[in-house]
């Protein structure tokens, strides 16, 4: 009767590691497709982008304090009507330790100046023209932001357009303690 | 007279020998019926026939290849005529291994039908696109015809041994379907009568139609219109005008080659019933009354376990290989892809059933002419219809 | 489950249909048939003894061949509804829009299609576990059968008793003068004919091509190793499929590449010169081209260097990227997939006083980089104020943009002259009129040429499964020519010290070419004429000599 368990045993375990290994595969076939933006709780990438004055900006600058994080493009109409609300909380959170960086997808500096001085913006503005930090966030559609907290960790993922209300809010959110 | 020139003579040598052939093996089964005597003399001579075709036919591919300069499988036109070549190939070797002569009465106008269908598409010898430019193209296709084409030989043995087995005195499912087959090679016949009748006469006529995207096309007809296309208004019209519009989906121009082809061919088929009185089936059994079932059951058996692996090499594997090279992704599930591994299943399966349940006989004489259907409609039906990256051309 | 002791007193386990020492009949159905069933040697298949608990039960379904093959049908079948319709993947539509396609395009039975999941369907869960049920069949028929086949051949005894040789397809009994002669001539054409010959007192076994046997077994390995490779995909690191569009001039990041870029120096596309062959046209293969190319070159960022960084970029190497010639870096490839051509890249003005039609001379507008300011040198200016690359409508007297792409580019110019010190001011788009939202002016920007370029598509893929796939391929090769090429004879002979002689024969398949051997063996060592137990009698076959029917070719097939 020894050899009968034994028998069982591996069977069992043969059939067990089968079925493991479909359910995985059909699992990990339904979630792959749904690539988001990093997820939250992860460790922001750090990059290095050139603003419209010349100067480099690293998130990594910015440690210590929170960042607000946008990816816009003159083209993304909600990105345009959430511009001045984002400027008006930049004004307000800077000095209380939260950063704003925008980072244009690859547009040329004329396009992205005469946004920027359209719309008297004051916060950084930055472009990514190899689309490589683009890449490394995994940016798809516009608008995106990420919050960004003092440790350099992924607070929350906001697609689409944003109130001056909710903007607020986020900054808030990631506002050293 | 330029190279291409002789490859195309040389097709038409081969052609004309496999149909003297074919006549010399019905003559030789003929003899050795009536005088009960395994004649070697027209089976010998016929065999010999066979041999100078293919040769003949070996000359096209090799002068069309150095004139075109590259392996000449590139489009429908060269493969479906290779395809004919490599099961006349096929057969040769079988026949030298088991001397059966009925094989040669089925396997030759097989060959031929073929190649004449093959005949109907553009043969013009056209530059490869940059897809194709590669060592792979000979590798892959050459070999996937070279395993269909020995898988082909399966299903000629199967129709032999059922030609011999079916009672055609009595009504049955089985003698239906035989004679089902029979109908569909005649209607081959009738595309390939149609298409170079309407050849011959010239005909053409354009018609601009919006396809399924909504977008305005034009369109040639070479033969006269059965059906239009969605929307269509005539540019240039001859003789006829659509009788039925097709919603876009359709393509009124391949179902137009499709029935006026089943039209041709149930004319045909009528015409033959009338003249002979009888089946096609029964036209065809008295030939095979003297065959050996058991040899051709192993026949039949043999092709597909000395097929399999030559056509999971080829259409698979060399297949699997290239798609990684040139589309980056080595199996995408197109049409013309899911098809070869419907192929292969289908054959493994005939395999584990002649193996392991012991399907033979009957059984797998039905199996082998499923099998290839199932390798015909990869020709016809996912090239012509069903669109992919793989299709070759329009009828 | 008890052990079957056999007469010879072997001790067999439970289910054994051939005693393993001595071939005897231990079943009851065994002992009526005429011919043995050799498919597994008369071993147990396992699946068929124990069926017992809630496992085994699971286990026997899978191993039963009769479900292996359903199994293969159902796929079969299920694989082909996938091309009914084309599937989603080749839908000519931008993602979020694939539904309406269907239905626009199929109607109802496409919209029916994509519903049901049909327009995915090799990505269904179902469709995947059909597959891996297949896989556990595979597997459990294999295990079930191939190891006591294996131990039964690697066990099996030279003598065997008489109830199993009587059984077999090919017997022969007879007399013969001399035993040991005719065991010694035996042995020596068989193993002439490369057999392994081996020998027990009065018994001999010749036997040639025992791998054959194990070729089923080692295709199905090959099977699993494809199939697990398969899987291996979804673990994250093996698998990467990224798509870039990129211009010509531009540098881009690499998507799917850390830290590597790529500049897009030229796109080159040959067409042939002659008209066009008609039967491609249709396809949407672009039948036109001979070769399509982009030549670029290929960068990678220093060490530790951050995203977003592009100075100090090392250059690695040119290439030019075509079909069937991916650029290759690092298990990573890049395949030229598609092309655009004609995207605006410069566009030029004369700015021109209306009246007189005298041009005071041009601008060239580089579209990557237009600059605010336009001296003409002469006193005259062109001041751009806004620039739209795809104008879209305006709102709230704003210019609109519809994307970042100078698919329909619009300019609102600033003119100074010194007629018109002030500047006038003027929207212009494309092929239309410019608009003079200040009043009517005396100058215009007047169009005057443009330069274009051309995009490449690249695929980027890294597949850390392909040797595995190719390792599985090649084994599954491996077993199915084994298995298929090569046949498992095996001749048994006892000869009594008194003369008599019993001969038996099996193969796995092919009968007819150990008939040619058994010939050339009976017509050597003097043996009695065999007969083959499953021959049905052909009348009309008058050619029937058993044994030797047809000519062979080579004994390998």
């Amino acid at each position: 009767m020894e050899k009968k368990k034994k028998r069982l045993v591996i069977r069992t375990i043969i059939l067990a590691v089968l079925v493991f290994a479909i359910g995985y595969t059909v699992y990990g076939t339904a979630t792959k497709d749904k690539v988001e933006l990093l997820a939250v709780g992860s460790k922001a990438p750090d990059f290095t982008l050139v603003d419209l004055n010349g100067e480099k900006h690293k998130l990594s600058d910015y440690k210590g304090q929170g960042v607000f994080l946008n990816f816009w493009g003159t083209w993304c109409k909600p990105c345009e009507k959430e511009m001045p609300a984002m400027d008006r909380q930049y004004k307000v959170f800077k000095d209380q330790g939260v950063q704003t960086l925008a980072v244009n997808i690859a547009q040329t500096d004329f396009e992205v100046q005469n946004f920027v001085d359209r719309y008297e913006l004051t916060f950084p503005v930055v472009i990514d023209k190899t689309k490589s930090v683009m890449t490394a966030y995994n940016v798809g559609n516009l608008p995106a932001t990420l919050l960004i907290d003092p440790d350099g960790k992924v607070a929350k993922i906001v697609t689409g357009e944003m109130t001056e209300a909710k903007i607020a809010s986020y900054m808030e959110l990631v506002k050293p303690k | 007279m330029s190279l291409i020139d002789i490859s195309g003579n040389l097709l038409f040598v081969a052609f004309i020998a496999y149909l003297v052939a074919t006549l010399l093996f019905g003559g030789s089964i003929k003899q050795s019926n009536a005088t009960g005597k395994n004649t070697d003399k027209w089976g010998k001579v016929a065999i010999v026939v066979t041999i100078i075709g293919l040769l003949s036919q070996l000359g096209y591919f090799i002068t069309r290849w150095v004139y075109s300069g590259h392996a000449p499988v590139s489009n429908m036109f060269e493969f479906t005529t290779a395809f004919g070549m490599f099961i006349v190939g096929a057969f040769v070797l079988i026949y030298f291994i088991y001397r059966v002569t009925a094989l040669g009465l089925v396997a030759l106008p097989v060959a031929l039908l073929i190649i004449a269908y093959a005949s109907m598409f553009p043969s013009e010898v056209s530059p490869l696109v940059p897809s194709l430019q590669s060592y792979w193209l000979t590798i892959h296709v050459i070999t996937a015809a070279l395993g269909q084409s020995i898988l082909a030989i399966s299903a000629v043995a199967g129709l032999i041994y059922l030609l011999k087995v079916v009672d055609l005195k009595k009504p049955s499912k089985q003698r239906f379907w035989l004679e089902a087959v029979m109908f569909f090679l005649v209607v081959v016949v009738g595309f390939v009568v149609a298409t170079s009748v309407f050849n011959m006469m010239d005909y053409d006529s354009t018609y601009s139609y919006l396809d399924k995207e909504g977008k305005e096309r034009q369109i040639d007809y070479n033969m006269p219109p059965l059906f239009g296309m969605n929307e269509y208004k005539a540019v240039e019209e001859h003789g006829m005008s659509p009788l039925v519009e097709m919603p876009a989906l359709i393509n009124a121009k391949k179902l137009t080659t499709v029935v006026w082809s089943l039209l041709v061919g149930s004319i045909l088929y009528l015409l033959i019933r009338l003249i002979a009185r009888r089946r096609i089936s029964a036209i065809f059994q008295p030939f095979v009354k003297r065959v050996n079932l058991q040899l051709v059951d192993e026949i039949g058996y043999r092709s597909v376990i000395i097929g399999f692996p030559v056509f999971t090499l080829g259409a698979l594997i060399f297949a699997m290989i290239w798609a990684q090279l040139a589309w980056s992704r080595f199996w995408g599930w197109d049409p013309k892809e899911v098809w070869a591994l419907i192929t292969w299943l289908f054959y493994a399966a005939f395999l584990h059933l002649r193996l392991s349940k012991g399907w033979e006989g009957e059984k797998s004489a039905w199996l082998a002419l499923i099998g290839f259907g199932i390798i015909l409609f990869n020709l016809i039906a996912v090239n012509l219809i069903l669109a992919g990256l793989h299709s070759y051309a329009s009828a | 489950m008890e052990n079957i002791i056999c007469a010879c007193g072997h001790s067999n386990p439970y289910g054994t249909k051939l005693c393993e020492k001595c071939g005897r009949p231990l079943t009851e159905e065994g002992k009526q048939t005429k011919v043995v069933d050799m498919r597994y040697d008369g071993t147990a298949i396992r699946s068929k003894t124990y069926n017992t608990t809630f496992v085994d039960k699971i286990w026997n379904f899978f191993s039963s061949v009769k479900v292996g093959i359903a199994l293969i049908i159902i796929t079969l079948v299920a694989a082909s509804i996938g091309t009914i319709l084309p599937q989603a993947i080749y839908v000519n539509a931008p993602e979020p829009s694939k539904a309406e396609y269907y239905e626009k395009v199929y109607g109802v039975l496409g919209k029916l299609y994509n519903n049901l999941g049909l327009s995915h369907l090799y990505n269904t869960w179902w469709f995947q576990i059909l597959v891996g049920m297949l896989a556990i069949s595979i597997i459990v028929a294999s295990l079930d059968r191939g190891l006591p086949l294996h131990k039964s051949l690697k066990n099996q005894r030279v003598k065997r008793h008489e109830s199993f040789m009587k059984r077999q397809r090919i017997i022969a009994e007879g007399q013969v003068p001399n035993a040991d002669e005719t065991l010694d001539k035996v042995e020596q054409k068989m193993s002439e004919l490369k057999y392994r010959v081996r020998r027990d007192g009065s018994a001999l076994l010749a036997e040639r091509g025992r791998f054959a046997r194990y070729g089923p077994y080692i295709n199905h390995v090959g099977l699993i190793i494809f199939l697990t490779g398969v899987m291996l995909r979804l673990v994250p690191g093996f698998y990467v499929d990224e798509t870039i569009w990129i211009r010509e001039g531009e540098t881009r990041a690499i998507p799917g590449m850390d830290g590597y870029f790529i500049k897009n120096n030229k796109f080159i596309l040959e067409t042939h010169d002659e008209k066009q062959q008609g039967g491609e046209a249709s396809q949407g293969v672009n039948v036109m081209a001979k070769n399509y190319q982009t030549d670029i070159t290929l960068y990678k960022q220093p060490e530790g260097a951050l995203p977003g960084d592009s100075d100090n970029l090392e250059k690695l190497r040119d290439y030019s990227i075509r079909v069937n010639h991916p650029l290759k870096e690092n298990g990573f490839a890049l395949y030229q997939m598609n092309y655009r051509l004609n995207e605006l890249r410069q566009m030029n003005f004369n700015l021109v006083n209306k009246a007189s039609e005298e041009s005071q001379g041009q601008i060239e507008i580089d579209l990557t980089n237009p600059k605010k300011e336009y001296d003409l040198g002469n006193g005259s200016s062109v001041q751009i104020l806004v620039y739209t690359p795809d104008f879209d409508g305006f709102e709230n007297g704003e210019p609109q943009t519809k994307t970042s792409i100078p698919n329909n580019p619009a300019f609102l110019f600033r003119m100074t002259t010194p007629e018109t010190p002030k500047g006038e001011v003027s929207f212009v788009e494309i092929r239309k009129p410019p608009l003079e939202p200040l009043g009517e002016n005396k100058y215009r920007m007047k169009f005057a040429g443009a330069e274009m370029r051309n995009s490449s598509n690249f695929t980027i893929r890294k597949d850390s499964t392909i040797p595995i796939l190719f390792v599985g391929g090649v084994i599954f090769m491996i077993g199915v020519v084994i298995g298929s090429y090569w046949n498992h004879r095996r001749l048994w002979l006892q000869v009594d010290p008194d003369g008599r002689v019993l001969m038996a024969a099996h193969v796995n398949k092919n009968m007819f070419s150990m008939k040619k051997d058994l010939d050339t063996v009976t017509t050597f060592a003097g043996l009695p004429p065999y007969k083959d137990q499953l021959d049905k009698p052909e009348d009309d076959n008058k050619s029937a000599k058993p044994g030797t029917k047809e000519k062979e070719g080579d004994s390998t097939l």
